[in-house]
């Protein structure tokens, strides 16, 4: 086809262009959050993530050692010392003794303080304060610099977030919740929507096109007409909230979309075999367990992802049916835009925390991609 | 118990207690109820051929009339009553009545319909193009793998994703958000609080659902380009028409099937999704929408009543497409 097309060389350039293009515009967003939580604060609040492997710099305000430090050398009263406050060396660029002129000096230079007396300021950060005069007051002078701070990638979020016992956050937690919700809402609906595919793609009885078109219909109501009556009822039977309230929503929203899939492979299998083993003997039970269930093993394995997908996903169902005062049952999700409240300004945390959440669907998507793909196709009312 | 034992307990429990169920409803069936040998075997088969499917069906459509059918009638229902208490009053119109008289009801309405215009066709036109441009290259799979990425992102996850992008610095110091760090380096006087700008704001909400979506149109489309026979295409060429002819003359017109089923299914997404404003703008600076809307009375107000007159309206929404789905499935039955 592109033979015939005769698609001239500048043609192919630019469609290779674009769709780079639109692959980098897809994925800047995630990496930039990904690059984010693998820096410190410091760098975060200093740069945007696109010069996470470039030297920033940024502003310090810093003190000097106050006038007790002072020794007197031949006359006069020198203050030594380093400004940096934790042993790490800085690399000073300018420096400044006014909040109105920070960038007044190179290091090395001396500069005049306004009580008398005088600085000098090298690039490490060491200092040297002379007086002829003893220096009062209580406190050192503030000394504003302007330091290079070097490229630097750290675990130490990830840390913070999964296995510190202090953390508040509780993420680690949250993810364990997650995989209780998410793995028997995935297996259960699984099962119970094997049999009734398969009864309503290869059994005879009357009613069957109005039973499907109804889950047809069922396909796109919206989960927000559910709440409410399910609310209630839940409330009402003393299941109240938790995991078994969430496990069975999970699974009655997941089943009109596991029905119509599984139905549609289902029908397609080749009529011959089903029917010899009928003739056979076998019953629907066995023909159901040894034939359709290992046939039919990329339908279930498409719905197995999106049903995986959308539960560990979901933030509604949990909000509704499992979370409730005690806060030991918060799924990640809703841990995730609790922190988007109260730690808004805190990027490594929020990061590496949405990292962490997303870290599981992204390996299953990609594992798992044709499977993916092929509920799609199958998925998609025609 | 630690919950990771009662979830794996769960498991095998929920798993085996299904399995038993079919199977010693199927055992039943066949030596108890009705034997197929003795004196009525013909009448017995012919009995349990007529009982079997409902035994594969039930737990199936149990569940589905409990949680999904009843409570579509329930919420209808309760649209109709007020809570005081723990009993249920008839209260009439006064739901309706009091949603449409609410400002933020008009003004969810109003960003829904615009989120149901723009989303489902951004959507589609970006998954359209991603298909076509990454159909005929060598790496196309891998371009298309990473755009439908996002898909797997949750809501919340892409809306965390966003504020990065969204996020404002003061002046005096480094944007850290991409998007105040572009607009900056192009003139831009000042940072901008993008999710504050009353309207614009709704169309930053948009961006994140459309980067989702258009991964999902982009697979659907792409097979539906790849399916078109390839002679139709050959004798377009032989004809002279050129790439863009080819594209909107002969291919588009023959995948319109499926542009549609892609467009609505991103349209239902449009409506069931409230994530994404819960977590970026939880609906302040005009940026509310029904679903949220919903969430915000069931649980800020506790006001079950007006609660379910808005589902209702999200429902009245849905219902076209719906009809239009059934209608669909029932003349492919036939």
């Amino acid at each position: 086809m592109d033979n015939i097309a005769g698609s001239k060389s500048s043609l192919r350039w630019a469609l290779h262009l674009s769709v780079a293009f639109l692959v980098v515009l897809w994925l800047i967003p995630t990496v930039g959050l990904l690059v984010s939580s693998f820096r410190t604060t410091d760098q975060i609040s200093t740069g945007g993530w696109w010069r996470a492997l470039m030297t920033a710099e940024h502003n310090l305000t810093l003190r000097s050692a106050g006038p007790d430090a002072q020794t007197q050398v031949e006359g006069i009263y020198v203050i030594e010392g380093n400004l940096s406050k934790n042993d790490k060396a800085l690399d000073i660029r300018v420096w400044g003794v006014s909040s109105r002129a920070i960038y007044a000096f190179e290091p090395g230079e001396t500069a005049k303080l306004r009580k008398g007396g005088t600085i000098v300021v090298s690039a490490d950060g060491s200092y040297r304060m002379e007086n002829t005069q003893p220096f009062t007051g209580s406190r050192g002078v503030r000394v504003f610099v302007s330091s290079a701070l070097p490229p630097e990638f750290t675990l130490d979020n990830y840390h913070k977030v999964l296995f510190d016992p202090k953390n508040v956050e509780g993420m680690g937690q949250a993810f364990l919740t997650t995989m209780i919700v998410t793995i028997p809402a995935t297996i259960i609906p699984i099962l119970i929507a094997a049999f009734a595919a398969y009864a309503l793609a290869w059994m005879q009885f009357p009613g069957r096109a109005l039973l499907v078109a109804f889950i047809v219909g069922l396909l796109v109501v919206p989960l927000q007409l559910a709440l409410i009556p399910l609310l209630k009822l839940h409330l009402n039977i003393g299941i109240g909230k938790g995991f078994i309230g969430v496990w069975l929503a999970h699974t009655a929203f997941g089943m009109p979309l596991a029905i119509y899939l599984l139905r549609n492979y289902m029908v397609g299998l080749p009529k011959d075999i089903i029917e010899n083993a009928r003739i056979d003997g076998a019953t629907d039970f066995q023909i159901f367990m040894k034939l359709i269930v290992p046939l039919s093993f990329p339908a279930l394995a498409s719905f197995a992802i999106f049903q995986f997908l959308w539960t560990w996903n979901d933030l509604l169902v949990a909000k509704v049916f499992l979370i409730d005062s005690s806060g030991q049952t918060v799924v990640m999700t809703a841990k995730l835009v609790e922190m988007l409240g109260t730690r808004g300004g805190n990027w490594e945390i929020l990061a590496t925390s949405a990292f962490v959440s997303i870290v599981v669907p992204l390996v299953v998507f990609f594992s798992l991609q044709k499977y993916l793909v092929r509920g799609l196709l199958a998925g998609s009312v025609k | 118990m630690h919950p990771a034992l009662q979830g794996l307990m769960t498991i095998v429990g929920g798993v085996s207690v299904c399995l038993s169920y079919y199977f010693i409803s199927n055992w039943l069936l066949d030596n108890v109820f009705c034997p197929a040998k003795g004196k009525y075997v013909s009448r017995n088969i012919n009995r349990a051929t007529v009982i079997r499917p409902w035994l594969f069906l039930a737990p199936a459509m149990s569940v589905l009339c409990v949680y999904l059918a009843y409570p579509v009638i329930e919420t209808f229902r309760l649209s109709f009553m007020e809570r005081q208490g723990a009993e249920f009053v008839w209260a009439g119109l006064d739901n309706y009545k009091q949603m449409v008289s609410e400002e933020k009801f008009w003004e969810a309405l109003k960003n829904n319909i615009l989120w149901l215009v723009i989303v489902p066709a951004a959507s589609t036109v970006m998954g359209l193009m991603a298909a076509q441009l990454t159909d005929r290259i060598s790496w196309g799979n891998i371009a298309k793998s990473l755009i439908f990425m996002p898909m797997a992102i949750s809501f919340v996850g892409a809306s965390v994703i966003w504020k990065l992008v969204y996020d404002t610095r003061p002046i005096d110091q480094e944007q850290i958000g991409l998007l105040n760090a572009l607009y900056l380096f192009f003139g831009g006087d000042a940072p901008q609080t993008w999710v504050t700008i009353p309207f614009w704001n709704n169309l930053f909400l948009m961006v994140v659902l459309v980067w989702i979506q258009t991964g999902f149109a982009m697979v659907i489309l792409s097979a539906a380009i790849r399916s078109i026979p390839e002679e139709t295409i050959e004798a377009a060429i032989l004809d002279g028409a050129n790439p863009w002819q080819v594209f909107f003359k002969i291919k588009v017109p023959q995948i319109k099937g499926t542009i549609l089923v892609v467009w609505t299914t991103v349209t239902i997404t449009v409506l069931k999704v409230f994530d994404i404003v819960y977590a970026m703008t939880n609906g302040q600076w005009n940026t509310q929408i029904l679903a949220n809307y919903m969430f915000d009375k069931l649980f800020r107000a506790n006001d079950w009543g007006v609660g379910s007159a808005s589902a209702m309206v999200i429902m009245l929404l849905v219902t076209p497409i719906l009809v239009w789905n059934v209608y669909n499935a029932r003349q492919e039955q036939q």
